[in-house]
């Protein structure tokens, strides 16, 4: 769940460049456990209920990924840019949301929100919560962004005299855009795991089908252990994807530097 | 040809025989012979990258060399023997070893956390096995003769630079080394603050038995000093004799540009 | 609020969640120390002159932060006494959140001593330690302090998750407001009033772990 993973001491998890061999290292893990536990009889039977559950985890994380960059993208420009009461507002929503836990947020939404007359059906709850979480994290993590590109930066965009507007979108965003890709990488690693909170509120993603299938086989190692690695794979595609984006991103930076 | 002046018979302290160092490709010692007799003080000279620094680093055990060996007091350091031959030391070995020699840092390396005078009695305690009263003392008599006696309970942060690197001089001595290196220990100071640590450096020699090697771009304090001074270039000894013969009448082409490029830097 | 905010159930579920407030803050505790604790000896492996142990560490590292704390509190509740180890659900959700902060931990600690400067290893070989004296006397000292906020982050952070425990039945804050919640047929305070708990909670420790980080900054910046 997010944690406060984009912060300090240069601890980002999966950002890292010794992550590489880390990745490797996971990779080979993976298999190997992926070799044990296809030896175990019947590991055909639940896959397929598995992955019945994992496309349900998929989709809620792909639209909690959505909602949670709309939402950052929202109180990033709310709390730089809004007037003052519009401001407080992001203040008080990222510090809620970053405040208290993606499981409270969740069963807010799913159980108390309806005391309230407005019902959520699980899949919605679930990926508003989950969007709202990672987006309060991702608000903190574009932030730093733009506040790391140097003053001169602006300095320079006011020199030509461009607009405040345009040299947000021109000169600033382009630079922090490179910054922000392995944080935002963790969060959406982060969001991928909180998703397993899901079922919690009856939906039946990947979480949700293990412990169904635990409960009428009983067969809790094969099953969890299959799950797992269901997830390692799904994290190691996102981390794949972010890395993959990182690099394109560096490069053009880089190469706008050369002739610039 | 390196045999030195002082050492005709006995066993020499420190014996480098034809050792290797290299970094991938680029060779920082090439075959390296070199004698320092018991008691000898040594300055190393030469323009950088020309391994001068590499001698007392693989000297410490810092690196290991790829080629050679090398001798304390007639025992091999980097390696050991077994049966009739030797074979590369282990850790055991090593740290045996390395009790005969300190060694000075260019950037004092002293321990932030600790005070002065607990910098020099990590050592001895955890080490040597010494009492803490004991080894409280043999601290603050050694900071005393740097001149700190004001000072033990001052943490490096609070020290200038030359009272930092009088401090490391006390924490490697406190060990009671046979060899001591020193690896320009003056670089990395303010001009003003060399002179009180090269003093502590000539009392050390002319009160003490003990074998120094030093690297150094002070020439002055070479020539001043040493018994004998090395010109090293492209990981050898290109030439090297007694201050007054070194400096007086350096024989190589190299040794001549060299000099002269350091005194037109004065 | 409005009428939906009932102060009388409020009053009576008090004293209630004030107990439970007591274990999940033990859970906290106890969690974290676990974690400093695995995250140290995970550092240790991950920097170990043995290649197979570096990258075993390494990949149980990799493992244990890409796949969700949920998973891996069942895994270890309902897997666990397949080989015969039954574990009470608050000692196997200690176990497994220990585990999984131990590895965020590790790659903290890892920071911290890959920052403490070469030459202070190079002293302590020179003066001949050994390589235990040099870690725990010479590097631990001067590595733990700058990552003390790091660390602070991820308490925080581990507080947050301990919810997550109420999915096996640990009678902590969320689950004994969900039992509250399917009493009463009242939601809205106990799960209003956890999530207030954690964000008192939250907001104190951040203020607190930005002061320790201002104070830190200020003395590196006296040092250097």
């Amino acid at each position: 769940m997010p944690a406060n993973r984009t912060g300090s001491a240069g601890t980002s998890p999966t950002g890292s460049s010794p992550a590489a061999g880390a990745l490797a290292a996971a990779a080979i893990l993976g298999f190997a456990g992926g070799l044990v536990v296809s030896s175990f009889a019947g590991f055909r039977d639940f896959l397929p209920e598995l992955l019945r559950g994992a496309a349900v985890t998929v989709q809620v994380a792909a639209g909690g990924s959505l909602v949670a960059v709309a939402m950052a993208l929202l109180a990033t420009a709310a709390r730089l840019y809004a007037p003052l009461p519009l401001r407080w507002l992001a203040v008080a929503y990222v510090e809620l949301f970053r405040g208290t836990s993606a499981l409270v947020q969740l069963f807010w939404l799913f159980f108390v929100l309806p005391m309230f007359g407005i019902s959520l059906s699980p899949m919605t709850a679930g990926i508003a919560a989950l969007g709202l979480n990672i987006g309060a994290y991702g608000s903190e993590v574009m932030r730093g962004a733009i506040e790391a590109v140097p003053r001169s930066q602006w300095e320079a965009a006011s020199a030509l005299s461009l607009g405040r507007f345009r040299t947000l979108r021109r000169v600033i965003l382009p630079q922090a855009f490179v910054t922000m890709i392995p944080p935002w990488g963790n969060l959406f690693i982060e969001l991928l795991k909180a998703t397993s909170l899901v079922s919690l509120i009856t939906l039946s993603d990947l979480a949700f089908k293990a412990q169904q299938l635990n409960q009428t086989t009983l067969r809790t190692v094969e099953i969890f252990g299959i799950v797992l690695l269901i997830y390692l794979a799904l994290s190691l595609l996102v981390t794949l994807a972010m890395r993959a984006l990182e690099h394109r991103a560096g490069r053009r930076l880089l190469r706008g530097k050369e002739t610039g | 040809m390196n045999e030195s002046p002082a050492s005709s018979s006995e066993t020499p302290m420190v014996r480098f025989e034809r050792v290797s160092k290299r970094y991938g490709a680029l060779t920082v010692l090439d075959q390296l012979d070199l004698d320092v007799a018991s008691g000898e003080k040594v300055a190393i000279i030469g323009p950088s990258g020309s391994g001068k620094t590499t001698v007392l680093r693989v000297l410490m055990a810092l690196e290991r060399i790829d080629d050679g060996v090398i001798h304390i007091d007639g025992e091999p350091l980097t390696h050991m023997p077994q049966g009739d031959s030797l074979v590369p030391a282990d850790a055991r070995h090593l740290r045996k070893m390395r009790g005969h020699i300190g060694m000075v840092f260019q950037h004092f390396n002293l321990f932030p956390h600790m005070s002065a005078v607990q910098n020099c009695m990590e050592a001895p305690i955890s080490v040597l096995g010494l009492g803490k009263e004991e080894a409280h003392a043999r601290a603050a008599e050694l900071l005393t003769m740097v001149g700190l006696a004001d000072k033990l309970d001052h943490h490096p942060a609070q020290l200038s630079g030359g009272q930092q690197q009088r401090v490391a001089i006390a924490r490697a001595l406190a060990m009671r080394p046979r060899v001591m290196l020193f690896d320009e220990v003056t670089s990395a100071l303010d001009p003003e603050l060399c002179g009180e640590v090269l003093n502590v450096i000539r009392e050390l020699g002319s009160a003490h038995q003990l074998t120094m090697l030093m690297v150094t771009h002070q020439m002055g304090f070479a020539r001043e000093f040493a018994d004998r001074v090395c010109f090293f270039d492209a990981g050898r000894i290109a030439e090297q004799g007694s201050p007054e013969e070194l400096f007086g009448n350096p024989q190589h082409e190299r040794t001549r540009q060299f000099l002269r490029a350091v005194m037109e830097a004065i | 609020m409005n009428a939906h905010w009932d102060w009388h159930y409020v009053h009576e579920i008090l004293p209630i969640l004030g107990e439970a407030a007591l274990i999940t803050l033990q859970a906290t505790l106890l969690g974290f120390a676990l974690a400093l604790v695995i995250g140290l000896v995970l550092a240790v492996c991950r920097m170990a002159a043995n290649p197979l142990v570096r990258h075993a560490a390494a990949a149980v590292v990799e493992f244990i932060r890409s796949t969700p704390l949920l998973i891996q509190i069942f895994f270890l509740y309902y897997g666990l006494p397949e080989f015969g180890l039954a574990l009470d659900a608050m000692l196997a959700g200690l176990i497994a959140i220990g585990l999984h902060y131990g590895a965020y931990c590790a790659e903290v600690y890892r920071a911290g001593i890959d920052n403490v400067p070469r030459g202070q290893w190079e002293a302590a070989a020179a003066l001949n330690l050994s390589p235990q004296a040099t870690f725990r006397r010479i590097i631990l000292p001067q590595a733990i302090p700058p990552i003390v906020p790091a660390l602070g982050n991820y308490l925080v952070a581990l507080f947050k998750e301990t919810p997550l425990l109420s999915a096996i039945g640990v009678l902590e804050l969320m689950q004994t407001a969900k039992i509250l919640g399917s009493e009463s047929f009242q939601y809205t305070e106990p799960i209003t009033l956890v999530g207030l708990y954690f964000l008192v909670f939250s907001l104190l420790s951040s203020g607190l772990i930005r002061l320790l980080e201002r104070r830190l900054g200020v003395r590196a910046a006296s040092r250097s």
